[in-house]
């Protein structure tokens, strides 16, 4: 493994915070939420650096060095994206992140396709970027198709071939989801795209640079990115668009100077676009080393905590699976107050108390977990920059912290009188 | 999301942790909210049919950190306390006294359910015992 993966002593997050340490030389706190958005890489902030002093000229202008040193930075930007995916560097569209992105391709799609059909097909565990947008376009005539997925997380390719029809344009399914990391059969979903005609739009903010994905091998015909979700600065993202077999074409959402092709007017946010591109250059050469280092970490911190907990249940598939996530119910335990217990760990939670809209995980819904089992789920995001100690620290705190509360739960008591919770009339049923 | 002091004192400290016999004619449970809501707490009060005073409480909370404070905070302050004055706490005394933010007011409003629930499981099983006294008789 190369030694550039493990920097323990570099942690980009160690200056940032108010340390403390743990007894075995943990700096706390821990972060382990590397799905909702990773540190920047120090060799990514190297490369950008430059573009923040002297060559922070405009990309756009032609007439003289500052415009040139920008539109160089660039362009290699684009090269290294491209090369990462199996692109070519024209295909890339900068962004302002992967919200951005899949709302162009998507509404881009709908309406530059028109006349061709007004059908979407996505499915129900998507990311809100790609279901809200989904949901506006059904108030402007559209008509979508929400796939169900199974217990495991996956879409029924049969169920998706069934749905197409002669008025499908787009389907939209997701490389990897954010909360499970359960990874979809892309080069499947492609395959039936292509041969039925039809474009094929995947969310891979999560799944890009983390899982080898290829466009033409895998039939993808758009692909949103995002750069902070692989080391890179926030605020940047790209949207991959095919130039042949077939040439899509995507109606601009903002208008403007007609800068990316046309399709994203903007002034290009060059040190961000620069630290996209280093983010996926480093991806690229480590892949494979760094998924065996967070699949070891994620299995690691797995079996520790299943070894020591009862009624531990891992949601969505373990096979189909990005290498850093774990997410995991606790029965008889709710949600925020296991991160209250584990304060000094960030990870994230299904619970509706820690969601905005105060309402369990859809996704973990989705895969019909009910909603007891979602208010318990934990979602461990495992990143290059975490150690080995820190995943030990990790699973013994949570497995102390699971522990207390199972004694302080009543349904813990109840079940272990055996009462079924299922049968049992809950005062509050249906009122919260 | 910043909890109070009270909160996490009451979330690490616990008061009144346990379980009573639910069969014994002295002890009123109340199980109130239900697990897909994500709150459920078991209050059990034990009351001296002489007195009607409270002489122990005890619980049990699935639920956030809030609850769980709400639901300590509860066993302490009706212990010691008759039935009828434990009938008159109210959640806004609760709200106020952990400083519980608006999202987490129904933690409140669930743990004086609790409470009502526990002393009506109370008042039902002296009413069977009363009459089946007086059906003796």
């Amino acid at each position: 493994m190369s030694t550039t993966i493990v920097p323990t002593t570099a942690n980009p997050t160690s200056a940032v915070l108010d340390h403390s340490t743990a007894p075995n030389g943990v700096k706390l706190p821990v972060y382990m939420d590397n799905h909702a958005t990773t540190p920047l890489d120090p060799r990514v902030l190297d490369e950008m650096l430059p573009y923040f002093r002297e060559k922070f000229g405009n990309a756009a202008s032609r007439n003289h060095p500052f415009g040139w040193a920008a539109e160089e930075g660039v362009e290699q930007a684009r090269e290294r994206i491209a090369k990462l995916i199996g692109a070519t560097a024209k295909e890339i569209i900068f962004t302002s992140g992967a919200t951005e992105s899949n709302n162009l391709a998507i509404k881009g799609v709908a309406e530059m396709y028109r006349e061709k059909g007004n059908h979407i097909i996505t499915q129900v565990i998507e990311h809100k970027a790609v279901l809200d947008t989904c949901k506006r376009l059904e108030k402007q005539g559209y008509r979508v198709t929400y796939l169900p997925v199974s217990k495991d997380g996956l879409i029924d390719l049969e169920e998706l071939k069934r749905a197409i029809d002669d008025k499908t344009i787009l389907v939209s399914i997701m490389s990897a989801n954010n909360e499970i990391g359960v990874v979809q059969p892309i080069a499947e979903i492609g395959k039936i795209c292509h041969e039925r005609g039809v474009l094929f739009h995947t969310d891979g903010v999560q799944a890009v640079g983390k899982i080898p994905i290829d466009v033409n091998k895998m039939n993808i015909d758009l692909m949103s990115i995002t750069a902070h979700k692989i080391y890179g600065p926030k605020g940047v993202g790209a949207l991959y668009v095919r130039r042949k077999n077939p040439r899509v074409q995507v109606s601009a959402l903002i208008d403007g100077g007609g800068h990316e092709r046309g399709m994203r007017s903007g002034t290009l946010n060059v040190p961000g676009i620069v630290g996209l591109g280093k983010a996926c250059e480093i991806c690229m050469n480590d892949m494979a080393a760094e998924a065996a280092y967070t699949s070891s970490l994620r299995d690691r911190l797995k079996d520790k905590i299943m070894g020591s907990l009862d009624e531990c249940y891992i949601n969505g598939s373990v096979e189909h699976r990005l290498p850093g996530n774990l997410n995991i119910s606790f029965a008889y335990v709710e949600g925020e107050s296991l991160l209250m217990g584990i304060n000094d760990i960030a990870v994230s939670s299904g619970s509706a108390c820690t969601s905005a809209t105060l309402e369990p995980s859809y996704v973990l819904k989705g895969l019909g977990a009910g909603d007891d089992l979602a208010h318990s789920s934990i979602r461990f995001g495992i990143g290059r920059f975490n150690t080995e100690a820190e995943v030990d620290y990790v699973a013994n705190k949570l497995i102390d912290v699971v522990l207390r509360l199972r004694e302080l739960s009543p349904l813990y008591e109840m079940a272990k009188e055996g009462i079924d919770l299922k049968t049992v009339k809950w005062a509050g049923e249906g009122a919260h | 999301m910043a909890y109070s002091d009270k909160v996490l004192d009451h979330y690490s400290h616990p008061r009144n942790v346990g379980a009573m016999d639910k069969n014994s004619n002295d002890v009123g449970t109340g199980l109130v909210g239900a697990p897909e809501c994500g709150d459920v707490m078991k209050l059990q009060i034990k009351v001296n049919p002489e007195t009607n005073v409270i002489e122990d409480a005890k619980f049990k909370t699935f639920g956030c950190g809030s609850a769980i404070a709400s639901s300590s905070l509860a066993t302490e302050w009706v212990k010691g306390k008759t039935i009828a004055e434990a009938l008159e706490i109210k959640n806004t005394e609760i709200v106020k006294e952990l400083a519980l933010p608006p999202v987490k007011i129904h933690c409140s409003v669930l743990a004086e359910d609790a409470i009502k629930a526990a002393i009506n499981d109370y008042k039902t099983k002296s009413a069977t015992k009363v009459e089946a006294v007086a059906s003796h008789q």
